[in-house]
């Protein structure tokens, strides 16, 4: 019955596991990757793919396993639909030609950092006066005297529209092929579900007992810094998209004073997006290594740590504006900025599109078959 | 060593549900606690790792249970499964106590769920651990552990000292060494012994080494045997075990639940002659499957086949191994290494038996036999569409019934009559006082959560107690 051909040897492993999994049903209250597993009897790529990104790594069906290593079925669902996942992002993403930057995706992304910033700063001397990298200045305007505001404009639009492309033709592809089992395709009642189950890190839960940091289900609290992170981004995306209306409509120019409101949510944003990326990192490190993924990317690492540098080097911004590392600290943070914006088509920030795919999928499921 | 022995109020021999359970009852009345698990710590809970449910009275519906289900009714249930051999006070004490152990088993960090799929039919009366009962022994150990219980896993206890019916202590072995550990109650909640292939021989003879024992390979039963050689009652029938048919394929222990076969009431089950031997259909599954464990001891080899066609493929639970799969009944044959003529003749006559009738796999369906013996009284369908498939099966053994007896207070009854004042026991151990045949989903839990609480309580009153010079009633 088992003799489905398969892409990887994670995925061979992942339809080992999911046979086990469905004749036990034992973690079937724990999350959404068992029932939507209950719904199938055999399991091919697309629908491992599904099923690992539905997974939230929360590791309490492995705490609660019964045939966890030591055992001779060697049962670790956390970690090889982990191993499924992060090479679902290389199987689905636009280009093509980019698939390889998964691999290393650690180096990829501090690469890209890395030249990102030294283009900003060299950029601030080559093209504008390299007095300007010395500059100080709170007063409307006074960033764009370091670059103009339309240049910095242009090139942060042309690379957040060419980020949203790319993620948006990954994420169709993604639709497309996991979704070739699943009848009909969409709904909004399943597209407003999947909203509340994202946005509430329902499955990061265990079902209740919460996410483990061991094989013997001692809870963390990684869904509380990932809440820091994900409203913390949030929020910086709200003080730009704030500042864009003050600037285009209101004709009023950045910085604005402390109190106003892009400051406001960029200020919260800022710090959620320090303490909620150190928070997961930490925990990362103190998890059994047995509940992560086997492939060593330094996918989460640099996705974290890119993360920290864009807050940190905002906040540091809004502090010492008024003195000389105005330029630097300007320079650096756009560069930081930049470099997100680029490498979020290929690097950990996809997880979260895939993810809230797949529960739009699963929400529709469960409604087709209560229905 | 032995001068600098450690002490304890309360020693617990096992490390399961009705351990834990009399452990943090014991920690909580105030007693200092050592739990003494044999197994490494993966393995430990001994067959709790691989429960899921337990059963208890309640009044009414809750957030996880579908309705009631009255002390009455547990109790007739208890009544019908045991076909009465059950100690009846201690079964209806049980049934009583079992009411609060939904609140107080939650009250110590386990967490209930809805009946899981394929079970709606215990929704009513069993309530599911949340993740499974690996799950429940994780949430047991780090309670009884932050209460400042003491574990010890690879702890086996080889020696009780316990003469004239008063514990003193054990002998620990740990990584081959021994040493004492010094108490003042004892509770014995270290499980049957399933998985003492040499003791099962005793009740089965040579048979019994073809049985397959589903759960933890560390119940070898040493704890009882020293209790019964002690002079403690026995209570149970020493030859009997709880046996259902299960997947010849899985390894000799601790296969679980996912090696189980729901098929049988959808075909035939043959010998390893290809002949039929019961009536497949005799009653619903869930009502018949504790049966067929010792029709197929019974058979030569110990092995059978669940026989089917494809209409039946998708009819039940999907299970670990793939069935194995003829594309004619001789091929079949050739698979299992049974005669392909025979076979074919036992299929031949089994088809040409079947009456017509509305085949209904959720009810006693009218589809059965005429004129083959022995007859399928319900869903006889002809097995007829290629592919065929086989599942080969073997006797998986769950539990044993042979235990200690125990009063209404769980403490262990001497072979003369009188009750130890310091020893008690729970679970597995002591089942067979309120279990002396049949199963009844989820009862062994409530036996373990029931007993081992007051065990837990009863061991910590002696013990503490003693400590004070107080006689103890």
């Amino acid at each position: 019955m088992n003799t489905i051909e398969h892409g990887s040897p994670a995925l061979a492993e992942a339809d080992r596991l999911m046979t086990v999994c469905n004749s036990c049903r034992y973690c079937e209250g724990l999350c959404a990757v068992f029932p939507a597993m209950e719904a199938r009897r055999a399991f091919a790529d697309a629908d491992l793919d599904y099923l690992a990104n539905l997974c939230h790594a929360c590791g309490a069906c492995h705490a609660d396993c019964q045939y966890a290593p030591p055992h001779e079925f060697n049962v670790n669902v956390p970690r090889v639909l982990a191993d499924v996942r992060e090479e679902s992002y290389a199987r689905y993403v636009w280009p093509k030609a980019f698939a390889p930057l998964f691999a290393r995706n650690g180096l990829a992304v501090a690469l890209a950092l890395a030249l990102s910033v030294a283009a900003f700063i060299a950029g601030f001397v080559a093209i504008g006066d390299p007095q300007a990298l010395w500059a100080a200045g709170s007063e409307p305007g006074a960033f764009y005297r370091v670059m103009p505001h339309n240049t910095m404009a242009g090139l942060f639009g042309l690379a957040g529209a060419y980020s949203l492309a790319a993620l948006t033709f990954s994420l169709f592809k993604f639709w497309r092929e996991t979704g070739a089992a699943s009848a009909g395709a969409f709904d909004w009642p399943s597209l407003w579900q999947a909203t509340k189950d994202a946005a509430r890190l329902r499955y990061l839960d265990g079902g209740g007992a919460g996410c483990t940091v061991d094989t013997t289900g001692t809870p963390d609290r990684r869904r509380i810094a990932h809440h820091a992170t994900f409203y913390g981004f949030l929020l910086c995306a709200a003080a730009t998209a704030v500042a864009t209306v003050y600037h285009f409509i209101l004709g009023r120019e950045a910085p604005y004073p402390w109190w106003d409101i892009p400051v406001v949510l960029g200020t919260f944003g800022g710090i959620g997006l320090i303490i909620g990326p150190i928070g997961l990192l930490h925990m990362r490190q103190s998890r059994s290594p047995l509940l992560t993924g086997t492939r060593q990317t330094g996918m989460d690492t640099g996705f974290l740590a890119m993360l920290v540098l864009v807050a940190a080097s905002g906040l540091a911004l809004l502090v010492l504006r008024a003195t000389p590392a105005m330029g630097l600290l300007l320079a650096f943070h756009l560069g930081t900025v930049f470099s997100l914006f680029v490498t979020m088509p290929y690097g950990k920030f996809v997880h979260g599109l895939y993810r809230f795919m797949s529960l739009v999928r699963y929400s529709h499921e469960m409604r087709l078959m209560r229905s | 060593m032995a001068d600098a022995a450690e002490q304890f109020d309360v020693v617990i021999a096992g490390g399961g549900n009705a351990a834990l359970c009399a452990a943090i009852a014991a920690r909580r009345a105030g007693a200092s606690v050592v739990v003494l698990e044999g197994a490494p710590r993966f393995y430990r809970g001994g067959n709790t790792r691989h429960t899921r449910n337990m059963r208890c009275a309640h009044d009414t519906a809750t957030a996880t249970l579908t309705g009631p289900y009255t002390e009455d009714e547990f109790f007739d249930d208890i009544l019908k499964v045991t076909e009465g051999k059950t100690d009846k006070p201690l079964a209806r004490m049980m049934v009583a106590r079992s009411k609060d152990m939904l609140d107080w088993i939650q009250a110590q960090g386990v967490r209930f769920q809805p009946s899981l799929g394929g079970t709606l039919s215990l929704g009513r009366t069993n309530s599911f651990f949340l993740g499974g009962g690996r799950a429940m022994l994780n949430s047991l150990y780090r309670t009884a552990e932050s209460l400042g219980v003491v574990t010890r896993f690879e702890s086996e206890v080889v020696a009780i000292d316990s003469g004239g019916g008063a514990f003193e202590g054990v002998t620990v072995r740990t990584n081959g060494q021994e040493r004492r550990v010094r108490g003042r109650a004892f509770v014995a909640a270290a499980g049957g012994f399933e998985a003492n292939i040499d003791w099962l021989r005793e009740g089965w003879g040579t048979p019994a080494d073809n049985f397959l024992i589903r759960g933890t390979p560390y119940n070898k039963g040493h704890v009882l045997r020293m209790l019964l050689d002690a002079g403690m009652a026995p209570v149970g029938d020493p030859t009997q075990c709880h046996a259902v048919a299960i997947d010849a394929r899985a390894p000799r222990f601790d296969g679980g639940i996912i090696t189980r076969l729901d098929c049988v009431v959808f075909g035939i089950v043959v010998n390893r002659e290809a002949k039929r031997f019961y009536d497949e259909g005799e009653d619903v599954w869930p009502k018949r499957y504790a049966i067929w464990g010792r029709l197929v001891a019974r058979q030569p080899g110990q092995i059978a086949y669940i026989v089917f066609d494809s209409r039946s493929l998708r009819l039940f639970m999907p299970s670990l191994y793939p069935p194995i799969q003829g594309a004619t009944i001789e091929e079949l044959a050739g698979k299992l290494e049974l005669d392909g003529a025979t076979l074919r003749a036992t299929v031949e006559e089994f088809n040409a038996a079947v009456r017509p009738g509305t085949f209904n796999p959720d009810i006693l369906d009218d589809c059965r036999t005429e004129g083959v013996s022995p007859p399928k009284s319900h869903w006889a369908r002809t097995i007829a569409e290629a592919p065929f498939y086989a599942y080969p099966v073997r006797p998986g053994i769950t539990f044993t019934y042979l235990g200690v007896r125990v009063d209404a207070q769980a403490r262990i009854q001497r072979a003369n009559g009188d009750a130890c004042a310091n020893m008690f026991a729970a679970g597995e151990i002591m089942a067979g006082n309120v279990l002396g045949h049949g199963y009844a989903a989820g009862i062994g839990m409530t036996i373990g959560s029931v007993f081992g609480k007051l065990a837990g309580e009863g061991a910590a009153a002696a013990a503490l107690g003693a400590a004070d010079g107080v006689q103890v009633a």
